[in-house]
């Protein structure tokens, strides 16, 4: 499955792109942004460091159980600071489709257009 | 698949000589009808893996071969150390070592029948599915190094199941040279709650039916005959493996150009089998194996146990368990010489011949139980591996029918609701948390298994044995 961010900058579509992976497991309606957790990367390449935040946020998925719906990420000198905000997994409520399994390095593009940043890779599901 | 970029060599057996960096040829076994359905990306991959250091003979792809990530899924490479031969993370897969096992419930369809609600209910209930729901088991450090160490060994050991079991599981339920030190924290902290899991995606429990024997003499040997009742269970090493192939995804692609490995593909990401990094990793993914079998024996105690309640005549023992997501070392006869090699099966299944010594003592002589996952609402296949299979493709064969369309697609295509009624209406029933996961796994998003199949088969991967059709299903 693949997931895509598009923002005016950087940090804005590595949020949209962490929104997407919310999407891939469960309707983002139904998640309310109701606890934070904060998450730092560090990854010089700037694919790569997509590849670290969405493996990040994986990874708070599976062992807090939690499904993210907000995010606000800033980015400096490859260094990601980010603090995302969900709720606990309810099964009847959210009825994920899907756990994610981790992001992957296929179709992964970073770059800047016209327009802004656009930010995208395959996760394993 | 544009067929002309191919020469064919037999009605099933396609090759793609070798140009710029392969090394060695690209062979793809397949009706010509299977090949056209297949993806472009798969020919692209399959000649990636064809110009990585070491590669023996061909770079490999089974007739359930699509798009995957580096190795095509339905991907076979063999390396030898002695020639710079590589092991890569993304040849093996984020779940390592996923698998199907099957136990015979020694029960017919006749019997189950009227049991079939309650059982499916108890199943449902007593095993978790799909994301969210963790299992009772909690492991502090001490007990997940035993598990990663020990494997199914470990979990009988604990209570789970039998020691008659391990016999009929690769590697006796527990792979050697797993190293629990080389698995992160982080892995670690991922499966501490999971075991006896489920997961989602394509990962089920089912009940089912033998509707068909093609193979009396060897069904006989595995035991299991028409109207027979099995149970299989397809899963794999949960949080743990995920988290491991990532991590050395990217510590293999980092490291790869320093060991003058040029990626075509970054996903390739793999290193010298005798590097440091390449020893760090067989230690870890053979740890992971060993949380994939230990988990499918978990599941197999839990299913015994609802059983035990409802059909308490009910057998349960093991036909086999096999893996289709690992590297392995093993021994091959290439040019007339035994060569150790290692052995990349990315959604693809070992099928050893008739009298290969890994092959349980007692289902030597019919060659090893090759174990094929269909969909809820199709069928899955028993096969054997035969004395072809090992001079094809080092003894492999299909793993799955293999996605027709995206997750994406089938949920235009499909409700969930609809498919569990349509599938009801036929004797299925279906059970899961999400509605939504059922359509993006309804049967028609997938290809035909038993077109797949009888391409394994008549391209002599594996011999065809039984035919076995959903009953019940608890899918993650």
């Amino acid at each position: 499955m693949g997931v895509r961010g598009y923002g005016e900058t950087l940090a804005g579509a590595f949020e949209q792109a962490a929104l997407a992976l919310t999407a891939v497991a469960v309707d983002l309606a139904l998640v309310e942004p109701l606890e934070k957790v904060d998450i730092a990367c560090e990854e010089p390449d700037a694919e790569l460091l997509l590849v670290d935040w969405l493996n990040a946020l994986i990874y708070e998925m599976w062992t807090r159980r939690v499904l993210f719906a907000r995010f606000a990420v800033s980015i400096e000198g490859g260094r990601l600071r980010a603090s995302a905000w969900g709720q606990r997994v309810d099964v009847e409520k959210h009825q994920p489709a899907v756990e994610i399994k981790g992001a992957t390095y296929t179709e992964l593009k970073v770059e800047q257009r016209a327009d802004g940043w656009m930010a995208q890779c395959v996760v394993d599901v | 698949m544009d067929v002309k970029s191919l020469k064919r060599r037999s009605e099933f057996e396609w090759v793609l000589e070798p140009r710029g960096p392969m090394r060695v040829p690209g062979v793809l076994f397949a009706s010509e009808a299977l090949i056209r359905e297949m993806d472009d990306k798969v020919i692209e991959q399959v000649a990636n893996v064809a110009a990585l250091p070491g590669i023996q003979k061909a770079s490999y792809a089974m007739p359930d071969a699509h798009w995957g990530y580096g190795f095509p899924i339905g991907g076979v490479a063999a390396f030898d150390p002695a020639e710079g031969g590589v092991i890569s993370a993304g040849g093996v897969g984020f779940d390592i070592s996923c698998g199907v096992r099957t136990l015979r419930t020694g029960l017919t369809r006749a019997e189950v029948e009227p049991f079939k609600r309650e059982l499916v209910d108890g199943l449902y209930r007593d095993i978790p599915v799909g994301m969210g729901r963790g299992g009772k088991l909690h492991l502090d450090r001490k007990e997940m190094d035993a598990m990663l160490t020990g494997g199914a060994e470990w979990a009988v050991h604990r209570g789970y199941g039998y020691p008659s079991d391990l016999g009929r599981i690769e590697e006796h339920g527990n792979m050697q040279g797993a190293d629990a030190d080389e698995v992160s924290s982080h892995a670690k902290e991922r499966q501490k709650n999971e075991m006896g899991t489920l997961g989602s995606g394509n990962h089920y429990l089912e009940m089912q039916e033998v509707v068909a024997v093609y193979d009396p003499a060897i069904a006989e040997i595995y035991g299991i005959a028409e109207g027979d009742v099995v149970v299989s269970i397809h899963c794999g090493s949960r949080g743990l493996g995920h988290q491991i192939g990532t991590e050395f995804l990217k510590s293999m692609a980092a490291s790869a150009a320093q060991h003058g490995i040029k990626l075509p593909d970054r996903q390739l990401a793999c290193a010298p089998i005798d590097s440091p990094v390449g020893q760090s990793y067989l230690g870890a993914m053979r740890a992971a194996m060993n949380c994939a079998m230990a988990n499918r024996q978990i599941i197999t105690h839990l299913v015994r146990e609802v059983f035990a309640g409802l059909l308490p005549r009910a057998a349960l023992d093991l036909l086999y368990d096999v893996s289709h997501n690992t590297c392995k070392v093993e021994e091959h006869i290439l040019d007339g010489r035994p060569r150790r090699l290692f052995v990349h099966r990315k959604g693809a299944t070992r099928a050893f011949g008739p009298g290969h010594p890994d092959i349980p003592e007692d289902l030597r002589e019919a060659g090893q139980p090759v174990l094929i996952g269909g969909t809820m609402g199709t069928a899955s296949y028993v096969l054997a591996g035969t004395r072809e299979s090992m001079q094809h493709a080092f003894g492999s064969a299909v793993h799955g029918a293999g996605r027709a369309m995206s997750r994406k697609q089938a949920l235009k295509h499909w409700r969930g609701r609809q498919v569990v009624d349509d599938l009801a209406e036929k004797g299925v029933l279906i059970r899961s948390p999400s509605q939504r996961g059922v359509a993006e796994e309804a049967p028609g998003a997938y290809k035909d298994v038993s077109v797949v199949v009888d391409a394994a088969h008549r391209a002599g991967l594996a011999r065809k044995v039984a035919r076995l059709e959903p009953i019940v299903c608890v899918k993650g």
